[in-house]
C-alpha cells in the first residue's frame, strides 16, 4: 500500500486505454507516452501495459506503508526521506525500494509528464477492459477521478524479493536516458485538408505554434497564426482521434490527445503520426511546435523504427553494478533492520 | 457524392458516404460497419460509425492500408437491410418541472402548448444515428421541423444526468453529468450506459429506434429506485 500524502496537480492511473469501445463513445485514454510507460514497467519488471501513475507537471508526495518496489520514468528531480529522517535523491530511470515509512517525494516534470510504476502494478478494478483513469466520465483508476491526498493505493503483487534479511534486492536501471527529440511533429495532411486554404496549409506548415494553457488530456490548444477555413468551420461530425489537429471557428488549431472524444464536428487539417505522439504528450504550455507532412510510407517507417528503439532500449535495461548500487543498499539495510552495510 | 477514404493520420481511415444527415445514409453507414466487422480482420481495434461515415481505427504494423482500403471502399456498396432498425426502444420519460426546466421556454418558443411539445416528442419514431460525445450518449432524430430550435446562448454548466434534450433536429439523452447547450425537456430514470457491463455497457446502438413515453414524477421516482437497486435490466425498456 502507499499514501497519497499531497497530490497538488492532477495525476492518473494509465495503461493501454480502452480500445474497442470508441463506437460506445468511450475516449481511448491510456498513457499519453506508452514508451515510457514501458520503461517505467521494464524497471520493475511488469509487463508493458502494467497500469502505472501518470504525473503531469508537478509530482506528488507518498509514502510507503510497506516495502514496495517502484521505477521512476521522467525528467524530474525525487527524494525519498526514510522514517528517521534522513533524506537520499532518488535517481529516474531506475527502480528503488522503499521501506514501510518511507516517503518519496517527486518535483517538477520537465518532460511535461513521467511515469511511476509499482512492481506488480496497482490493484485497481479493470473497468471496460482498462484501469485508465478518464474522469469526465468517472472510469478507471480510483473512482474514476484523479489523484488526491489521502488516497490509499494498493500496490498489486507483494514485493517480496527485498522483505527478509539476506535476500537480494533486485535493482534495475536503464543506463542511458531516452531522449525526446525535439525535430517538428510529422503529419499526414487531413482527413479535411481541403476544408482550408491553401494559404492556410501553407502556413499550418510554415509557423511555429506555441502550446497554450489550455492543455490536459483531451488536448492542447495552440497559439500562432490562425488558420483560413475554405468555406465554413462545420462539419457533420466524424471520426476523431489522438493526434487529430481540429480548426474551430476561431482558427487556433486545437491537437487532440490521448482522452479526446471519439467524434467531433470541427475540421482536421492533419493528423499527428503515431510515431511522434508520444513526444507530443510531453508538450508544456510555452512550448513551441513545428509540423512537417509526411507520407503513409514515411509514417508507417517511423512506426517501425520507433518500435525497435523501445525493444532496444527495454533490452538495455541492467542491473546497476554493486559499486554504484547505494540505493539499494539502503533500501535493504532500512527493511532488515541493519545499521551497517558492511 | 461517391464514397471516398479520408486518411485519419496513419493508424485510422474514415470511410465517407456524404457530407450530409440522411437515415438512409446512416444505414449503409452500419451496413458497411457490419461488412467490416464480419471478416474480422487482424489489427482493427475500433470501428466508429457516424452519420455519415465509418471510421477504422487500425494498426498498419498489423494491417495492410491498402487492403483495408480496398476492403472499405467494396462495404461501402453493401446495400442496408430492410430491417434496418434493429432493436426498438420505449424510454419513460417525466417531462417538464424540475426533470425539465426547458419545457415551458420551448412551448413559447414554438408557439405551442407544453403537452403539444411532449405529445409529438412522444408520436416520433427516433432513429440513434451515432454514440458520441460523452460514453453512451446518443444523438436521435429527426424532430418535427417546427421542434428545431437553436442551442441555448449560454450554454448549462452542468446538466444533469439522464436529461432528455433538444437542440435542432436533434434529441439526445446525457447518460453523465455535463456541461451542456441543449434545451432540457425531461428526464429518464433508464440506465443508458452500465461501466459494470463490458460486453454492452451502452443501451442504445446505431440504428435503432427510440419512441418516449411520458410518466409522471411519482412513477420517475419509483422507476429510479428501481434502477438503482437493480431491479431493472434492459429488456424492460423494449418496445412490445
Amino acid at each position: 500500500m502507499i499514501e497519497v500524502i499531497d497530490c497538488p496537480l492532477p495525476a492518473t492511473f494509465q495503461d493501454a486505454g480502452r480500445p474497442g469501445y470508441r463506437h460506445l463513445g468511450v475516449p481511448l485514454s491510456g498513457a499519453l507516452d506508452p514508451e515510457w510507460l514501458a520503461i517505467a514497467n521494464a524497471l520493475v519488471g511488469n509487463p508493458p501495459h502494467t497500469v502505472a501513475l501518470e504525473m503531469r507537471l508537478l509530482g506528488p508526495k507518498l509514502r510507503a506503508m510497506e516495502p514496495v518496489t517502484i521505477a521512476l520514468a521522467g525528467e524530474f528531480s525525487a527524494r525519498i526521506e526514510d522514517a528517521s529522517g534522513q533524506s537520499r535523491p532518488a535517481a529516474n530511470w531506475r527502480s528503488h525500494t522503499l521501506a514501510a515509512g518511507d516517503l518519496l517525494q517527486i518535483g517538477s516534470l520537465r518532460s511535461g509528464i513521467g511515469y511511476l510504476a509499482a512492481r506488480g502494478g496497482f490493484d485497481l478494478p479493470l473497468v471496460l477492459g482498462s484501469r485508465s483513469t478518464y474522469a469526465r466520465a468517472g472510469l478507471g483508476g480510483i473512482d474514476g477521478r484523479a489523484l488526491r491526498a489521502g488516497d490509499r493505493m494498493k500496490v498489486g503483487a507483494p514485493p517480496g524479493l527485498c522483505s527478509v534479511a539476506g535476500a537480494t534486492v533486485i535493482s534495475l536501471q536503464l543506463p542511458h536516458a531516452p531522449v525526446l527529440r525535439a525535430a517538428p511533429l510529422r503529419v499526414i495532411p487531413g482527413p479535411q485538408r481541403d476544408c482550408f486554404t491553401d494559404a492556410a496549409w501553407q502556413q499550418f506548415l510554415g509557423s511555429e505554434f506555441t502550446v497554450s494553457r489550455e492543455a490536459d488530456r483531451m488536448g492542447l490548444r495552440l497559439d500562432g497564426p490562425r488558420l483560413e477555413h475554405a468555406r465554413g468551420a462545420d462539419i457533420v461530425s466524424d471520426g476523431v482521434t489522438p493526434g487529430a489537429i481540429q480548426v474551430p471557428g476561431d482558427g487556433r488549431p486545437i491537437v487532440l490527445l490521448a482522452d479526446c472524444q471519439t467524434v467531433g464536428g470541427y475540421p482536421k487539417i492533419a493528423t499527428v503520426i503515431g510515431a511522434d505522439l508520444p513526444r507530443l504528450g510531453h508538450a508544456l504550455p510555452g512550448q513551441a511546435l513545428r509540423f512537417i507532412a509526411v507520407t503513409q510510407a514515411e509514417a508507417l517507417a517511423a512506426r517501425r523504427e520507433a518500435a525497435t528503439v523501445l525493444a532496444a532500449t527495454v533490452a538495455s535495461i541492467c542491473t546497476p553494478g554493486p559499486a554504484l548500487d547505494l540505493d539499494a543498499l539502503y533500501s535493504a539495510n532500512l527493511i532488515d533492520g541493519v545499521i551497517d552495510a558492511n | 457524392m461517391s464514397p471516398r477514404l479520408l486518411d485519419l493520420g496513419d493508424g485510422a481511415l474514415t470511410l465517407e458516404l456524404s457530407d450530409r444527415i440522411d437515415a438512409d445514409l446512416n444505414a449503409r453507414v452500419i451496413a458497411a460497419r457490419d461488412t467490416l466487422a464480419a471478416m474480422h480482420l487482424d489489427g482493427i481495434s475500433d470501428l466508429v460509425p457516424t452519420w455519415r461515415s465509418l471510421t477504422v481505427h487500425f494498426d498498419p504494423l498489423r494491417l495492410n492500408r491498402e487492403l483495408l482500403s480496398a476492403h472499405l471502399l467494396q462495404a461501402a456498396q453493401v446495400a442496408p437491410q430492410k430491417s434496418a432498425l434493429t432493436t426498438r426502444w420505449l424510454i419513460p420519460v417525466c417531462f417538464g418541472g424540475e426533470s425539465g426546466p426547458d419545457l415551458a421556454q420551448v412551448a413559447q418558443a414554438t408557439g405551442r402548448s407544453e403537452a403539444d411539445v411532449v405529445d409529438a416528442l412522444c408520436a416520433t419514431e427516433l432513429r440513434v444515428f451515432l454514440i458520441g460525445f460523452l460514453p453512451g450518449f446518443p444523438y436521435l432524430g429527426e424532430l418535427p421541423p417546427w421542434l428545431h430550435l437553436p442551442r441555448r446562448t449560454t450554454p448549462r454548466t452542468a446538466v444533469p444526468a439522464n436529461s432528455l434534450a433538444i437542440a435542432g433536429a436533434q434529441a439526445a439523452i446525457y447518460p453523465w453529468q455535463s456541461p451542456g447547450g441543449w434545451h432540457l425537456l425531461g428526464q429518464t430514470p433508464v440506465r443508458l450506459f452500465d461501466v459494470h457491463d463490458a460486453v454492452r455497457p451502452a443501451l442504445l446502438a446505431p440504428g435503432d429506434s427510440v419512441r418516449f413515453t411520458a410518466i409522471d414524477p411519482h412513477e420517475f421516482r419509483r422507476l429510479s429506485f428501481a434502477v438503482a437497486a437493480g431491479d431493472c435490466n434492459r429488456d424492460d425498456w423494449l418496445a412490445q
